[in-house]
């Protein structure tokens, strides 16, 4: 029974990378409809800006780092969203394909700027080393990614239901056109929804920098489970895409320590594929009458 | 009969016949000229690209006319090069165990390998395996409405979840390596010339087929449903169609088109693996799609056959730039041209002939949104 309960920890720690991960693009997928391939090279972008920032602060980057990668990974959402993304609206299957030919350059410019082996971020000291939880050793790093994502997710609750911009935000959310003839300035929503979502990659790349390596293909071990979350969560909800990733970083976890790895994700796509019989559109589905 | 002057007249019959011409143009020039003018070596690759147009041709007719952007197609190219490298492999152990298991320990021939000692199962597998899960597949997600970006992800991830598995289970499927070094092809051996040539007419011929079978199917009223639901899927079941049928069996189709594929790789290639089969490899085909022109099953088979040959030549040159030049070319196609290279073939006929007789009606524009 003690190994049963030794997962819980693991299972919520993956699920707090996962949410991590995937919070930025409930937003650029739910609210605006595009498919963000590129949202994983965000990621790597706050994490090499992790490993850049290490010069100046040393083994505080990681901390330096937060705020300075949520802004670099978001600017380079803005850009992204003025350059292309704007003339694809209404066509999520085209922002899908561009968007992966951005992640390709992206990728490959990391692997000319940076090379092509991973870096490595050495975390600050007060990280190093783990407590006893539930009869499992939790390392520090692992409890302040869970933290992160607590306080990631309370201010992203904060803004949404408590300040104006987060408020135009979820009018645009339920009824863009509505929206559009109250007054609200949808391209404008639309670019801030960008650079937030696109600036949460790059915290949760710093994060990653804490469990493992930095390279130019970190995004791509991400960024399918970080899609999958989204459509089991639900577009656009906040509390969809919390319980989503909790509840695949635990099936992961328990699926792996019953079987193996290279079963669990299998065992975790066939779960997802019979959620979407029961809910297609997710845990939570923002109504509407709207047809298709 | 009626007599040729007065039916040429009929511009939809002329358009046919160009059709046809064309057809007859590049089968000519994929049987006769090619085999005479490129080296071995080469033809060996064209055959490979070959192969990867079987498979773009099944997406050009699930994500072109069905609308469904289907990101696991390496997961039925897998699945039939799978089925027929175990026969393979099966073959040159002639009752021993295939040599990949010795190394990785297995004592026992598994079970899932026993039904591809016969070289009928295993072809037939071939095609009956990645349709049944492509059917099964489809059944389940579009049953319940599951489709647009929904979909693409879901076959993504199976793509992510397929290579994992064959990776990790090492002693049933040759793990990162795959299944290669095949010593018998059907009674030849796969590295001498004149087995390659037999394989590179083979695959033509397929994909020949293919595509007529294809061209008929758009061209039917199942096509025309087909589209129809692409366009628009609500008006579809309104008016008392089964969408949920239409798309499950176009992507069944589909992904028997790429399990022929994947069979027909292996011998051509001498390899199947995970690396060919994952998120990207099936991604870059659809890239290949919406390059060539993804509205046109022509464009389809284009694209995969331009595709890779520049990958292949600009790898050889300069590795990097080809991700680049790749990622750079889909953002152009994306934003300038859509309709990929098939389409701005036809913008600019459609504009010479505007100019050459300007009271001619513009012609209409077909609807090719995205049902989203």
């Amino acid at each position: 029974m003690d190994s049963l309960l030794n997962q819980v920890p693991i299972g919520l720690s993956i699920g707090a990378v996962l949410l991590l991960v995937a919070l930025g693009l409930t937003f650029t997928f739910g609210q605006m409809g595009v498919v963000n391939m590129a949202h994983g090279e965000f990621i790597m972008a706050g994490g090499y800006t992790a490993y850049m920032l290490q010069d100046w602060a040393g083994s505080q980057a990681v901390l330096a780092a937060l705020p300075v990668a949520f802004a670099v990974a978001g600017a380079l959402g803005w850009v992204l969203e003025r350059l292309a993304i704007r003339h694809f609206y209404g066509r999520p299957l085209d922002t899908l394909l561009l968007t992966w030919g951005v992640s390709l350059v992206l990728q490959q410019a990391a692997r000319d700027l940076f090379g092509a082996p991973n870096v490595q971020v050495v975390a600050p000291g007060w990280l190093t080393g783990r407590i006893e939880v539930l009869g499992g050793a939790l390392p520090y790093a692992r409890l302040f990614i869970m933290a992160l994502a607590v306080a990631c997710v309370a201010g992203i609750w904060l803004y949404l239901s408590r300040s104006r911009p987060g408020r135009r935000m979820r009018a645009v959310m339920q009824n863009r056109q509505l929206a559009e003839v109250s007054g609200v300035a949808t391209a404008r929503v639309d670019q801030l929804t960008f650079f937030i979502g696109s600036g949460l990659a790059g915290v949760a790349g710093v994060a990653l920098t804490l469990i493992g390596p930095v390279g130019p293909s970190i995004g791509t071990y991400y960024i399918v489970d970080a899609f999958l979350v989204v459509v089991a969560g639900g577009l656009g909800q906040l509390r969809g895409a919390v319980i989503a990733a909790v509840a695949l970083g635990m099936l992961n976890s328990y699926a792996e320590f019953w079987t193996d790895a290279s079963l669990a994700k299998v065992i975790v796509f066939a779960v997802v594929i019979g959620f979407l019989q029961v809910r297609p559109q997710g845990m939570f589905v923002l109504r509407s009458r709207a047809l298709t | 009969m009626t007599a040729p002057g007065t039916a040429l007249r009929s511009p939809a019959l002329r358009a046919r016949l160009r059709g046809y011409a064309l057809f007859a143009a590049v089968a000519l020039l994929l049987l006769v000229v090619a085999p005479l003018a490129l080296p071995a070596f080469r033809l060996d690759e064209l055959a490979k690209y070959l192969c990867f147009a079987i498979a773009a041709l099944g997406i050009g007719l699930a994500w072109g006319q069905g609308g469904m952007l289907t990101l696991g197609q390496g997961v039925f190219f897998g699945l039939g090069g799978y089925a027929m490298a175990m026969y393979f492999k099966l073959h040159d152990a002639d009752g021993d165990l295939p040599d990949f298991m010795v190394w990785s320990g297995v004592e026992k021939l598994p079970a899932l390998w026993k039904p591809f000692e016969s070289p009928v199962v295993a072809i037939a597998a071939v095609v009956a395996v990645p349709v049944a899960v492509a059917a099964v597949l489809g059944a389940l997600v579009f049953r319940q409405r599951v489709r647009g970006a929904y979909f693409a992800i879901l076959t993504q991830a199976l793509a992510a979840a397929f290579v994992i598995l064959l990776v990790g289970r090492q002693g049933l499927t040759g793990g990162t390596n795959g299944l290669t070094n095949f010593y018998d092809v059907f009674g030849r051996d796969p590295e001498a010339e004149s087995t390659q040539r037999t394989m590179y007419f083979v695959t033509a011929a397929v994909l020949g087929v293919l595509y007529l079978a294809a061209r008929q199917l758009v061209k039917s009223r199942f096509g025309r449903l087909l589209v129809a639901v692409r366009d628009g899927e609500d008006r579809v079941r309104f008016l008392g169609y089964n969408p949920a049928t239409v798309k499950t069996v176009t992507f069944a189709i589909s992904a028997g088109m790429a399990g022929l594929a994947g069979a027909l790789f292996v011998p051509v290639v001498g390899i199947i693996s995970p690396s060919l089969l994952g998120v990207v490899p099936s991604l870059e085909l659809v890239v290949a799609v919406a390059v060539g022109g993804r509205y046109a099953l022509a464009g389809a088979v284009l694209g995969a056959v331009v595709m890779n040959y520049a990958k292949t030549e600009f790898s050889e040159q300069w590795a990097g730039g080809w991700l680049y030049l790749q990622g750079a070319l889909f953002i152009l196609v994306m934003t300038l041209a859509p309709k990929g290279a098939v389409g701005l073939y036809e913008q600019v006929k459609d504009a010479v002939a505007r100019r050459r007789t300007p009271e001619r009606p513009v012609p209409a524009q077909s609807v090719q949104g995205e049902a989203a």
